[in-house]
């Protein structure tokens, strides 16, 4: 723990000041924060970005070992289906809940399949036909060819054409992933830490909810939050998921605090860097309520492994009640409503985490 | 294997001087400035390395036969004398993949196939009496050497979390810079600059030799392909290396000097090293195969007794691949947040490679076509070669769209085509060229039975190892994890038992090694017959010590 501690302070003190973003910094990851059990909050009670360090937590919130808010409850995932998680024995592709990687399979599994597959086993043809027909058994004279103009045409033409072909699916598949969200749609900040997930609603309040993956019953101490299969697979389950949306556009925003990770979601066919110093961005729309897990999928150090994503996809309007229940507010409610009352309880002692508040703050469309 | 010259007659004993006269033990071993012996050093070298990077795979297979975490807490305590943090645990594991890639690659592969095969027979195939620059090619040897000690040694300090770095073979910054502190990844980055400078003195030396020591007849487009494989790896050696260098170098001054080229705080840019990392980065994997595609190629033109089918084809192919090699090396970063014009661009790009890589494939079928093949161990190992890159090249055409990569990158789909490519490919490309050429460097023949023993185990071995790797890509086990959920379960189990059965190969392998270096059969000038027409075939077996003194005359 000592260790742990120690590092946590290097880590803090790596992390780079200079980014003028969003970074509710509560460093301690699951394990470690005893209180942990309620999403980390800080809504921003700041009237002006400049006066961006006022920390606020919410005082009110109870404390619970299944991740429930009032008005929200986490949804269970789908084992039966395998929605959203790997398939023991799977050889294909997760089921896929976005337009884009609906797309995407079927170019793989319709078009380049059959080709790569029909290529290997006509080479595999080919060479044992050599070896039955010439062995030197078979064919005890070997012929004197050593070019054929016409077939070397052939062989260097009928790649070119198959290449186009898969090209052109291939390019029609970038242009679509690369359509930028409307201005509307609902934006994720994603912030990869050492090791774990921070996801702030910028359009939302500005909070930032802090996941940590959750361990079994067995590995963590008494009384602390530990895995039910209601929080999803083991090396899978968090204890605040990510919470979005099902049918509208989302724009998700990766960036990172300490060294790059990549945000990834198998069924959803979406991955992107995060990456210090860069805000990088890519629109998704999940077609389906549902549980979808992915994992960190840049090498980012010791917990690399540790650091999974849980994105949990709700009718628009459990997400509104779930943005509630964090403190904040949908899109053209008024940013002082919902400040108000957080600010009330949220006298922060003195020693309390150094929380770090938006400075995008409450600035609504 | 050190008497392996020793043990040759010296025939060729010329009038004129004491060519023929070999130094004492030392100065012949430690400070060698003949090709031969050189090669010999660096087959050694690259087969001491290769078990201690296969043995960390295997260390890799146990833990992850099953989910959950086994022993790395053990083999962590173990490195650090003390009982180790699960923190710790996972370090370990970072380094294990670490060391694996960076062995594996500059230990490995390079040393094997451009200083093994490469100083033996380039000089022997072009008619020349040795390398251009014989004492530099003994420091590139011994350069290598000090390398590889740097490396192993960076696993025993502080590199972060624990001991050793746990960068990744990519040594990505900035883990590689404020993410790991403490010497080990210095000593490892400096490891890299020593192999680096090692390997752009061998290609400055290839270069050199192959353009300026054919003998009279022997015109660039006479050349064997194996030369010319050689001659096109050192351009890119030459032009990718210095890359490298540069790129790791700034990490040093990053992490020691003050400095912030990717350091995004101060204005740097971590995505800069990637641009310049994988600018060197893909030309080597070609530098990796490029002398595997020209040992096929003489390998499957002597067992077919036929001259390989489309010769200019066959070396422009090469140049082709080495030329747009320099130009896809962002199909590497496609999540790294980069335009769409960039992605579409980089994808297309990689696409083409796979026309040469076409044109190589069926020109080696083209090669058999007609002939009268005989299936001696070498010939199986080139068949399996082609069938297996062929499988590897063909999942690199999926990988290059930018679009499906979104879902496979960094996952063990990657891993599956480019342990096809590498595992399958350049070490079936070693395998089938130590077999060709074993009798010609040594004297002695190897064992046919348990050469072809050793052919089908590891064939059946690495194939049950990696192809589950693809499906566990395709549902998304990303890589470099030491845990995974217990989905996965299944075929990491199967890979395991197939490294175990890859393993029994490689005990076959250095069985039939020892055995045919004690009692082999003794190897005369050409046992391949007539197949075999390139001029290592006219010298004995093992060639004398100088060679060629009198240059011969190509036709």
């Amino acid at each position: 723990m000592n260790m742990l501690k120690k590092f946590l302070v290097v880590l803090a003190a790596m992390t780079m000041s200079s980014l003028a973003m969003a970074q509710t910094a509560n460093p301690a990851p699951a394990p470690v924060a005893k209180e942990v059990a309620q999403p980390v909050v800080a809504t921003p009670a700041a009237a002006t970005p400049t006066d961006a360090a006022v920390p606020a937590e919410k005082a009110a919130a109870p404390k619970s070992m299944d991740g429930s808010l009032p008005g929200y409850v986490p949804m269970r995932p789908d084992y039966e289906n395998s929605v959203g998680m790997p398939k023991p024995k799977e050889i294909d592709f997760q089921e896929q809940f976005s337009d884009n990687g609906q797309y995407a399979k079927w170019i793989n599994n319709a078009i380049l399949l059959p080709i790569i597959t029909i290529i290997s086993l006509f080479v595999l043809g080919l060479l044992l036909w050599v070896i039955v027909r010439f062995n030197r058994r078979a064919n005890p004279t070997p012929s004197k060819t050593t070019h054929n103009t016409f077939i070397e045409i052939v062989w260097t033409l009928v790649p070119v054409l198959i290449l186009l072909g898969i090209a052109y699916p291939s390019l029609d598949l970038l242009a679509k992933q690369f359509k930028p969200a409307p201005a509307d749609a609902v934006t994720v900040k994603v912030t990869g830490y050492q090791w774990y997930w921070g996801y702030t609603y910028p359009d939302h309040g500005g909070f930032e909810v802090v996941s940590n993956m959750l361990k079994n019953k067995e590995d963590v101490a008494p009384g602390e939050r530990f895995r039910t299969d209601n929080d999803g697979p083991q090396q899978l389950a968090v204890d605040n998921r990510m919470v979005v949306p099902a049918g509208v556009p989302i724009r998700i925003q990766t960036t990172a605090s300490d060294v790059i990770h990549a945000f990834a979601v198998p069924s959803l066919w979406f991955k992107l860097d995060a990456v210090p110093g860069r805000l990088n961005e890519k629109s998704l729309t999940i077609t389906k309520p549902g549980v979808y897990f992915g994992q960190c999928s840049e090498l980012c150090g010791a917990r690399h492994g540790f650091m999974p994503i849980a994105v949990e996809a709700l009718p628009p309007a459990q997400f509104a009640a779930w943005v509630k229940a964090q403190g904040g507010q949908m899109p053209g409610e008024k940013a002082a409503e919902a400040a108000a009352p957080a600010a009330d309880g949220a006298t922060p002692p003195a020693a309390a985490t150094p929380t770090i508040a938006a400075p995008v703050a409450a600035v609504t469309k | 294997m050190t008497t392996i010259a020793a043990t040759g007659t010296d025939l060729h004993a010329h009038d004129h001087h004491d060519a023929d006269h070999k130094p004492g033990f030392f100065a012949r071993w430690f400070m060698s400035t003949n090709h031969k012996d050189i090669g010999t050093l660096y087959l050694i070298f690259a087969i001491f390395a290769g078990v201690i990077g296969g043995a960390i795979s295997g260390l890799m297979r146990l833990e992850l036969a099953e989910p959950g975490i086994q022993y790395l807490q053990g083999w962590a305590s173990m490195m650090a004398g003390k009982d180790a943090s699960m923190d710790e645990a996972y370090h370990m594991w970072n380094v294990l993949i670490t060391a694996h890639g960076l062995i594996m690659v500059f230990f490995m592969v390079m040393p094997a196939i451009i200083g093994g095969f490469g100083n033996w027979f380039v000089p022997l195939m072009i008619g020349a009496p040795d390398m251009a620059f014989p004492r530099m090619n003994n420091v590139s040897f011994w350069l290598t050497v000090v390398a590889f000690i740097m490396l192993l040694g960076s696993s025993f300090v502080p590199g972060g979390t624990g001991l050793g770095a746990g960068t990744g073979w990519t040594v990505y910054a900035p883990l590689s810079t404020s993410g790991s502190v403490g010497p080990a990844v210095d000593m490892a980055i400096f490891s890299l600059h020593m192999a680096g400078a090692a390997s752009i003195l061998g290609a400055i030396n290839f270069i050199t030799t192959i353009f300026n020591m054919r003998a009279p007849g022997m015109t660039i487009h006479k050349m064997p392909l194996f030369v010319w494989s050689v001659l096109v790896t050192a351009f890119l050696l030459l032009l990718a290396l210095p890359v490298l260098a540069a790129a790791i170098t700034m990490l040093l001054v990053d992490r020691n000097f003050g400095g912030a080229f990717f350091d995004a705080a101060a204005g740097g840019d971590p995505v800069l090293y990637q641009h310049l990392f994988w600018f060197f980065g893909h030309p080597e994997v070609y530098i990796m195969i490029l002398p595997g595609f020209g040992i096929i190629s003489q390998i499957v033109a002597t067992f077919s007794r036929k001259p390989v089918f489309g010769y200019l084809g066959m070396a422009y192919a090469m140049v082709a691949i080495g030329v747009v090699g320099f130009v896809v090396w962002a199909h590497h970063m496609f999540t790294t947040g980069m335009s769409v014009d960039m992605k579409m661009y980089f994808t297309a790009a990689t696409m083409v490679i796979a026309v040469p890589t076409g044109i190589k494939i069926f020109s080696w079928i083209a090669t058999m076509w007609g002939g009268s093949v005989s299936f001696k161990t070498p010939m199986v190992w080139a068949m399996g070669f082609i069938f297996m890159f062929t499988v590897g090249g063909v999942t690199g055409v999926v990988l290059a769209n930018g679009g499906l990569d979104d879902n496979l990158h960094d996952t063990y789909y990657v891993v599956a085509h480019f342990h096809y490519v590498l595992s399958l490919g350049a070490v079936f490309s070693l395998f089938a060229g130590f077999y060709y050429w074993f009798g010609k460097m040594s004297g002695r023949m190897l064992n046919e039975f348990l050469g072809h023993l050793h052919f089908w185990i590891f064939f059946i071995g690495v194939n049950v190892l990696f192809f589950p790797m693809h499906f566990l890509g395709n549902s998304g086990m990303p890589r470099r994890y030491p845990d995974y959920p217990e989905a996965f379960a299944y075929w990491n189990g199967v890979a395991s038992t197939g490294y175990a059965i890859m393993g029994v190969g490689i005990i076959i392998f250095f069985i039939n090694v020892v055995w045919s270096l004690a009692a082999g059969r003794r190897a005369e000038e050409n046992y391949w017959g007539e197949g075999a027409t390139t001029l290592e075939w006219t010298l004995t077996s093992p060639p004398p010590y100088h060679q060629f003194e009198t240059l011969p005359v190509i036709k």
